[in-house]
């Protein structure tokens, strides 16, 4: 819960702070911007996903022929964790997760690493994330998965 | 080890201190020899900082069996900025520990992590790169510029939903930490009280060093969004947080940095 003596007091900082700086006008785009803190309602900014959307070369003239290998199953608390890569003219072209674990237990969720590694092991190629933040816990087994699998395309 | 070297891009990723590590550096390039030292310098570190290693350093100094100044300059050191931390941090970050026996001890582990990569960094800085972003498990130090001389951009992993980031931060010569409950459940305890924090589900500090930003993160963690006045009066940093009722609050200092409609 929102406590509600916290953003008071934040409001009256505020407006001392705003009075002391004056600062730049309110943006209009944003819903309850104040001077030192701004704070924006339930689902207003959530965007889309950074996670990269290549598809592994596929017809389209295209001769080199695209490889799938799969990573070992590594088990994790949360779950199993497994990858498969996609390797074109000895070239890394794709990292999919098969197996993540999901859902959210006891507060703990562990399926967000995917987006981080898949960018990493790969040029980032979302046009709008180059890097996310967030903390990470399966990340060592999705390592793991994805180090054997590469080991296996002769590409570690 | 995953590495790729060409003339564009060198990257690395690998598992190390509890996360992965992965880094990507844009020309100018470095000697692949310094990425090598760069790794084994992080395990360096993990070696001689972890809490589960009995033949650590940290871990000696924990059953005194070895005094704080015979340890290395990097203990030493480690050991005064968690002090320095819990005091302009009222408390909410505090590395210290209370043993059985009355005694103290030190878990610097919320330390370590960032000031490790910003040495990894400082190392790249030294032979010549400029451009280049090193990642600890979603702790960044994002240095000069992507391609076209553009910002590195950071998404913020929304807390609830995989598949989407709640913002995007556009940042060049700057750390980016985030501290949430969604993956290591409980794992943030205010040190003060013992009980796991409440009111924030994602914190997300902007500042010029990563091992402070890290520790400011979980500080105005714990703090919860009180906290946020206390942030917005430290000097260069800036922060961007999510409450647990899917509120997003950030300070003045987070206008610079949030990209609009993305």
């Amino acid at each position: 819960m929102l406590p509600k003596r916290g953003l008071a007091a934040l409001a009256i900082t505020t407006v001392a702070l705003v009075l002391l700086l004056s600062f730049k006008t309110p943006d209009a785009t944003l819903q309850g911007r104040t001077g030192t803190v701004a704070v924006v309602e339930p689902g207003t900014p959530s965007t889309a996903a950074p996670r990269a959307t290549a598809t592994p070369t596929a017809g389209t003239g295209d001769a080199t022929a695209a490889s799938t290998i799969d990573g070992p199953v590594v088990s994790t608390r949360w779950g199993p964790v497994q990858v498969e890569i996609v390797v074109a003219a000895g070239r890394l072209e794709d990292v999919v997760a098969l197996q993540l674990p999901t859902g959210r237990h006891s507060g703990e969720i562990s399926s967000w690493s995917e987006p981080i590694l898949r960018e990493a092991a790969l040029q980032a190629q979302s046009a709008d994330i180059d890097i996310v933040s967030g903390a990470t816990y399966t990340s060592d087994a999705y390592a793991r998965s994805l180090q054997a699998a590469l080991d296996q395309a002769g590409l570690g | 080890m995953i590495a790729t070297h060409d003339a564009e891009a060198i990257r690395r990723v690998e598992p190390l201190m509890g996360t992965t590590v992965s880094l990507d550096i844009r020309p100018p390039l470095v000697s692949p020899d310094v990425i090598d030292d760069v790794f084994d310098q992080l395990r360096d570190v993990e070696a001689r900082f972890s809490t589960y290693r009995p033949d650590s350093e940290i871990s000696r100094l924990a059953r005194d069996e070895v005094r704080e100044e015979d340890c290395s300059l990097d203990v030493r050191h480690v050991r005064a900025a968690c002090d320095h931390l819990a005091q302009v941090t009222g408390g909410a970050f505090d590395a210290r520990r209370r043993r059985a026996d009355g005694g103290g001890t030190l878990d610097p582990s919320g330390f370590v992590k960032g000031w490790a990569i910003e040495e990894a960094a400082w190392r790249i800085d030294s032979a010549g790169g400029r451009n280049y972003w090193i990642n600890a498990g979603g702790d960044i130090v994002a240095r000069g510029h992507a391609e076209g001389g553009r910002p590195w951009r950071v998404g913020i992993r929304h807390p609830d939903r995989a598949d989407r980031v709640a913002a995007v931060l556009a940042v060049s010569d700057r750390a980016v930490a985030t501290s949430g409950t969604y993956e290591r459940g409980a794992h943030i305890a205010d040190p003060r009280t013992g009980l796991a924090p409440t009111g924030l589900s994602s914190v997300t500090v902007v500042g010029p060093r990563l091992a402070f930003t890290d520790a400011y993160a979980t500080a105005l963690f714990v703090m919860g969004l009180d906290g946020m006045e206390w942030l917005s009066r430290q000097a260069d940093y800036a922060a961007y947080v999510i409450t647990d009722d899917e509120r997003t609050v950030w300070t003045e200092g987070m206008e610079r940095y949030l990209v609009r409609g993305a």
